[in-house]
């Protein structure tokens, strides 16, 4: 299953709510993608929905990584909403857990980001 | 001797990323086959992908010129799993730490790290040319052979 992407806007945040899986190739490409897309529509308030998230691999996590350091350079917020359990564990193996700001609710998620 | 309880399948496969989703659903079969239980599957799919990537894509560069090899073996003991490509080889000792604080914002390296995070033993063994990564799963007591 290809990864797809939909984007909304709440509250001058920008979420994209990502399904499938993130893997080496389309995936990992597309979410990088989808991050350049909105900064340089002009928005650097992120938040990936990674609810229906079913598969991450290494490429997938390195490409969650590589977003959170371009977004945080270019002044912006980067948070993660809804990690499933597979996912959670991944992050707190690779020690990334306490690197990314991880919310479950979505308007809290949101309420965090600096105004 | 061989292990009355032991079964091998291999196969060769060209340097793409079709061969890695086909690697890593045979790793899945294979050790479900084998008796592990469903927290573990996953574990041993995800490090089966990742040492395919690593074959694919830092060995043989996406050389279609370049193969994969990929063999399953299970015994009354274990799930042994090699991957073998066809590229200059791997060195492990040179592999940065994933956990180093410098290395934790890189956007890569973490695939050997979570190789080693999910299998019981991982082996290098230089060709010449070429690496074969070997990944060993034990069965616990109470997965008997099939």
């Amino acid at each position: 299953m290809s990864m797809k992407v939909q984007t909304r806007q709440v509250d001058g945040v920008t979420i994209l709510d990502l399904s499938g899986r993130i893997t080496l190739g389309e995936g990992s490409v597309t979410i990088r993608d989808a991050v350049r897309d909105v900064l340089a529509k002009g928005s650097n308030k992120i938040l990936l929905n990674l609810g229906d998230i079913s598969y991450i691999d290494s490429s997938g996590i390195g490409e969650l990584v590589s977003a959170f350091t371009t977004v945080k350079n270019s002044g912006g917020e980067l948070k993660l909403l809804n990690l499933t359990k597979k996912v959670h564990d991944l992050l707190q193996i690779t020690k990334l857990y306490t690197v990314f700001d991880v919310k479950d609710d979505e308007a809290t998620a949101i309420s965090s980001f600096t105004k | 001797m061989a292990d009355s309880n032991s079964s091998r399948v291999s196969f060769t496969l060209d340097s793409s990323l079709d061969s890695v989703n086909k690697i890593e659903l045979t790793a899945e079969q294979v050790a479900q086959r084998a008796g592990f239980d469903e927290d573990t599957i996953p574990h041993i799919a995800m490090a089966v992908r990742e040492a395919a990537v690593n074959a694919v894509l830092h060995g043989n560069s996406y050389d279609t010129s370049k193969h994969i090899v990929a063999s399953f073996e299970t015994t009354s003991d274990s799930l042994i799993i090699r991957i073998a490509d066809q590229g200059p080889g791997l060195d492990p000792d040179t592999i940065p730490d994933p956990l180093a604080p410098e290395n934790i914002l890189r956007g890569s390296g973490r695939g050997i790290f979570l190789i080693k995070a999910f299998m019981d033993e991982v082996n290098f063994r230089q060709l010449h040319p070429g690496t074969e990564l070997t990944l060993i799963k034990h069965r616990t007591p109470a997965q008997p052979g099939t």
